[in-house]
């Protein structure tokens, strides 16, 4: 029997505000343990939370980009439970009207679109940190951190749409880029700054109802919520194909054995008992601010795709590798503009660009090559100045010193020759200088052609123009023939 | 609407408190005269009114995103009854890795 998997992500991403959501301490990762605390984050008796407005202003940015409708009136909520890194006993976050709902993202799989529908995205504060494996904790202690308590999260919460590992994947992918783009998050799955929560079930392919379904955590990387939910897929068809049933529970997964395994926790409750939290007012948004935050949206990923393609005509993927990042995408655009080049631009930074980058493990605010340099160089090889293969020692030569081009091509006088006579003269000396591989060619072994050319190439340096080279041997061979 | 040992049981384990059969009867009676009191509010028609999440009339109460200084690991731990490393600590709540 085939089964199908129906997935739902819950993706929280902590927002890059400069202190957290109800209170004036650093919302910074890390820090030594215990420094960004203030009272209202350590819930201190009387203390009152006041809402940070950039915490607002980046939710609502992230609804519009993911297509929500945004609340005109939302409030926030208690959500009461106990556990140690919750030092006020509950979280304040939001639950009957959350600042967005009925939203989507479209995922792109080859040539098939499909959206992926978000339920809604809500504000709230983030917990402390447990630390139970670090070498300094005792066997009967869990320690707490409580400077994460309080920095702001938006709550993701996606409509069961997903039916495959491989769409969850291409979902958060494209989930974090836009919140890149916006500069809302910095999407950081190792550090926790996004975080990805999977709930999956399965059923017989056709079946409309339901499976039992189970709750996966503790994934910090996109591929490993790939192969978690691969893993719990086969582990939920293997059960049932054993004519066992699904225990609705919680599994955390390991990335060091690959597996997940049920939470171990001692308390457990689903029993949150919500109600307004009266300690906050509710918020208004009038539809002048949303305008407002709309129009100071960037251009988002999947537009920026299109646009890249249509504009300088490069092919799709061409256009997703360079729009990966804001910084990239207008690197390239610069260079194409400049060099009025689309496609070669395209090549250049795809190949020599990201190549150079990755080889030397550097971002592209290092890179010592300016767009107006790799566009200028790119011209240098339209015009026939240097030929392409000269052209990428020039870039070598760039990347190591933030030279111009014309300034390197100078000084190692690597012009391109394309005087006729100059190269006809090392033809014929190369052709004086191999009478066998000439023989041969007489005798119709065609193929000598390309050990002559590269004698040509040889003896002036890789700059002699490697068309008129092969057309010169070509005439010269041709006449001796006779 | 009554309520019963059950839920005063419920209640009591969510918020970590143990009552003994007395108490629980006790709790249970005096939770009945609280709900009994707010239950008067069903005499009134309230259909057409929104849900009172404040009960201030006002709305959007907000900072500008700036850092203010944080207290010292040392202040932030001084009413900690353990303590290891700068961090809090507390029995352990994972019962194994």
């Amino acid at each position: 029997m085939s089964y199908e998997a129906v997935i739902g992500l819950e993706v929280h991403c902590q927002l890059s505000t400069e202190s957290k959501i109800f209170s004036g301490s650093s919302a910074a990762f890390g820090g030594e343990p215990n420094s960004h605390v203030d009272p209202v984050c350590l819930g201190l008796p009387g203390v009152l939370p006041v809402l940070n407005k950039t915490a607002v202003i980046f939710a609502i940015k992230t609804g519009l980009a993911m297509n929500c409708r945004i609340a005109g009136h939302s409030v926030f909520a208690r959500k009461n439970y106990f556990y140690p890194d919750l030092p006020k006993g509950y979280q304040i976050s939001q639950f009957d009207e959350p600042l967005c709902e009925h939203g989507y993202l479209e995922i792109q799989d080859g040539n098939e679109s499909r959206r992926i529908g978000i339920t809604r995205i809500h504000l709230e504060e983030d917990a402390g940190k447990s630390i139970h494996a670090e070498s300094f904790v005792k066997s009967d202690e869990t320690l707490v951190d409580v400077n994460r308590c309080g920095v702001p999260l938006v709550e993701i919460v996606g409509e069961p749409d997903i039916r495959t590992p491989r769409e969850a994947n291409l979902y958060l992918t494209e989930l974090r880029q836009i919140v890149r783009y916006l500069g809302v998050c910095d999407g950081n799955m190792e550090e926790g700054s996004l975080r990805c929560d999977a709930n999956i079930s399965v059923r017989p392919a056709g079946q409309k109802e339901l499976g039992v379904k189970t709750e996966l955590k503790n994934m910090n990387s996109i591929r490993g919520v790939e192969r978690a939910l691969e893993f719990e897929i086969a582990r939920q068809v293997k059960i049932l194909e054993e004519g066992g049933s699904i225990q609705q529970e919680t599994l955390l997964w390991n990335a060091n054995t690959n597996e997940a395994a049920p939470m171990r926790s001692k308390e457990y409750s689903h029993d949150y008992r919500y109600f307004p939290e009266p300690d906050l007012v509710p918020l208004s948004i009038t539809d002048e601010w949303i305008a407002d935050i709309e129009n100071s949206l960037p251009e988002l990923p999947s537009a920026r795709r299109r646009r890249l393609a249509v504009e300088y005509g490069v092919p799709e993927y061409d256009a997703a590798v360079l729009t990966d990042n804001q910084a990239l995408a207008d690197y390239y655009e610069e260079v194409a503009r400049a060099a009025g080049d689309g496609k070669a631009a395209s090549n250049w930074v795809m190949g020599e660009v990201l190549g150079y980058l990755n080889e030397h493990n550097l971002n592209l605010k290092d890179l010592k090559v300016t767009s107006e340099n790799l566009a200028a160089l790119l011209k240098l090889v339209a015009e026939g100045t240097i030929s392409g293969k000269i052209a990428k020692t020039v870039f070598a030569e760039m990347a190591s010193t933030g030279e111009q081009p014309d300034t390197i091509v100078a000084a190692k006088g690597l012009v391109q020759i394309s005087d006729s006579s100059e190269i006809t003269g090392h033809v014929q000396q190369v052709l004086a200088d191999n009478p066998t591989e000439v023989e041969k060619f007489l005798a119709g072994k065609e193929q000598v052609v390309g050990f002559l050319v590269g004698q040509v190439m040889r003896a002036t340096c890789g700059k002699a123009n490697p068309k008129l080279v092969n057309q010169t041997l070509r005439d010269e061979l041709q006449r001796l023939r006779k | 609407m009554a309520i019963t040992i059950a839920q005063v049981e419920q209640v009591a384990r969510l918020a970590k408190l143990q009552f003994d059969s007395e108490e629980k009867k006790r709790m249970a009676e005096q939770l009945n005269l609280i709900v009994d009191y707010v239950e008067k509010l069903n005499e009134l028609d309230t259909s057409e009114v929104a849900p009172t999440a404040h009960i201030l009339n006002l709305t959007n109460v907000l900072r500008e995103d700036s850092v203010e200084p944080s207290l010292s690991p040392e202040e932030v731990l001084q009413n900690a009854p353990r303590q290891n490393n700068s961090h809090f600590s507390v029995p352990r709540v994972i019962k194994e890795l």
